[in-house]
């Protein structure tokens, strides 16, 4: 078995508004259907809430924060699943799944063991 | 042939079966071993032991079996060398060869395996191609390198991270379900045919190396449909490619010059080829009459021109119609010039050019401008004609094309008229 982040790009909006509620639906209902294979994740909120840290000079450094990410695309990562799958096929037909496959795009990464 | 050519003659033979069936145990490694880069180690490892060994000893019975069982037992040095963990210890014991061991059976499974793992979508186009000829022709890194027309260095490291990425994004290693398979078929398919076209195309780079990757499409082609005998593509993907095979030693002639499919002499095309091809195209026809695979009806069109006897013989009519069946299943500018050429064979040159100027998307492409030109000249425009040779030959990267089209530039000019394409 392979861990696999299923990171979702999609619109940077706040999921959590009510105009969103259907298409969270849509999220609640993807995470039953494969619960067998998810062992996490979670949704974000907008890049307006997120905060960048940086250390200047090195480990010890100045702590250096800015505001957003400063994305200029239009899809940007609004939240992951962690999927636990057989190989990559099954990972791809489990990130099909996720709505954000067809409103945005989902990248399907390997996760490192530690 | 004196004895130590009969020597050089044997080692040569032996060297021929020991690179061939090492190539065939890869596949069977890389299952049992997981790991692509030690499974080529270890059967690099068995194929020097063979060579050093088999002369002196004599061929074994089974000489798969001895390079399979051999590799493995190199590839068990390799991973406890390479991996002192525990774990990976416990795996490499596994390794070793049950009794009874069914392996040399499940070869042809291995090597389907590993046909669609190397052609996995999720793997970029240019390395799939790379991996193909690696693992499954058994090109050293560097030929293909020569043979893609790409620095060794570049080469490498493709090659390499699509190894890691089969590796740990664990793309799997089986044949797709039958639910996917026409799909996944068809990037299998793509690949072969960019590997044929690779070769049958070549005029630059190192030649004869070029004209082999030809030779290896046309292997993995007739591989691929040894394992699915009854997939239409796969019977499509080998007629095709056997049929322009069977043209090699007509297509150029002695100094090298491409000769139009009209001029070639018909003699030198393989007749094998051409009826082995002409009876998978029936077969496969049978299988799809609902919607006919792609590769089947180029190859129908390939076929009339095959079983014309000279090229006043060719049957256009038939061609025009199996362009229209083309067009049904994969409709593309390409795919309606030629329709429209095939137009001007059988309507003449003024139905031809009007197909032709119909044709929308291909201003700057090469064989467009040529084939006007060319219909041009038969109407006996020659100022036109000459005007779109000019724009044809600037638009055309391939020298010996190029200079294909001065020669027909030329021949308009003198007899205004040429010979169609």
């Amino acid at each position: 078995m392979t861990m696999y982040a299923a990171l979702i790009y999609a619109a940077d909006v706040d999921w959590s508004a009510p105009e969103h509620a259907d298409e969270l639906a849509e999220y609640g209902e993807f995470g039953q259907g494969a619960a067998a294979v998810i062992r996490g994740g979670a949704a974000l909120y907008p890049t307006s809430t997120a905060t960048t840290v940086r250390v200047a000079g090195g480990k010890g450094g100045d702590v250096v924060t800015g505001d957003g990410p400063y994305a200029e695309t239009k899809e940007v990562l609004t939240g992951f699943y962690l999927l636990e799958c057989s190989d990559l096929d099954e990972a791809v037909a489990t990130a099909a799944r996720i709505p954000a496959a067809w409103h945005g795009a989902v990248e399907v990464r390997p996760v490192i063991p530690m | 042939m004196s004895e130590p050519d009969d020597i050089a003659a044997g080692h040569a033979a032996l060297v021929r079966v020991v690179r061939d069936e090492g190539r065939r145990v890869l596949a069977t490694l890389i299952r049992t071993v997981g790991d692509w880069q030690v499974a080529e180690d270890a059967v690099a490892d068995a194929v020097e032991r063979a060579l050093a060994t088999w002369p002196r000893t004599g061929v074994p019975e089974q000489p798969r079996a001895w390079l399979i069982v051999t590799a493995k037992r190199c590839a068990v040095d390799l991973l406890r060398r390479e991996h002192r963990r525990a774990e990976k210890e416990a795996s490499a014991m596994e390794l070793l060869p049950p009794p009874g061991d069914r392996d040399v059976d499940t070869i042809d499974d291995d090597l389907l395996r590993l046909v669609f793992t190397c052609c996995h979508p999720a793997i970029e186009p240019a390395a799939q191609v790379a991996l193909a000829l690696r693992t499954l022709c058994g090109l050293g890194t560097e030929e293909v390198a020569r043979a893609l027309l790409v620095g060794e260095a570049t080469m490498s490291k493709r090659i390499t991270r699509a190894k890691q990425k089969i590796a740990r994004a664990a793309i799997p290693y089986r044949v797709p379900d039958a639910h996917e398979l026409p799909d996944r078929l068809l990037g299998v398919a793509a690949t072969v045919y960019f590997l044929f076209n690779e070769g049958y195309s070549a005029t630059s780079g190192d030649a004869p190396l070029r004209g082999e990757l030809a030779e290896e499409a046309v292997r993995l082609a007739r591989l691929v449909h040894d394992l699915l005998p009854d997939e239409p593509t796969a019977m499509g993907l080998l007629a095709l490619l056997l049929l322009q095979h069977s043209r090699r030693d007509a297509r150029v002639d002695a100094g090298g010059r491409p000769v139009l499919l009209a001029d070639q002499d018909r003699t030198r095309w393989d007749r094998a080829q051409i009826v082995e091809a002409v009876a998978l195209v029936g077969r496969g026809l049978r299988r799809c009459p609902d919607r006919p695979d792609p590769y089947l009806t180029q190859a129908a069109i390939a076929a009339c021109h095959a079983l014309a006897p000279n090229a006043g013989a060719t049957d256009w009519d038939a061609i025009v119609s199996w362009y229209d069946v083309l067009l049904t299943v994969r409709d593309g500018p390409v795919e309606r010039l030629n329709r429209a050429v095939a137009i001007g064979e059988r309507d003449g040159p003024g139905a031809g050019l009007e197909a032709v100027d119909a044709v929308e998307g291909l201003d700057h492409y090469a064989p467009w401008l040529a084939s006007r030109a060319v219909l041009l000249a038969r109407l006996g425009r020659a100022d036109d004609a000459d005007d779109a040779f000019d724009r044809a030959i600037s638009a055309e990267a391939n020298a010996a094309r190029r200079e294909d089209l001065r020669r027909r530039r030329r021949r308009a000019r003198d007899v205004g008229d040429v010979a169609p394409t």
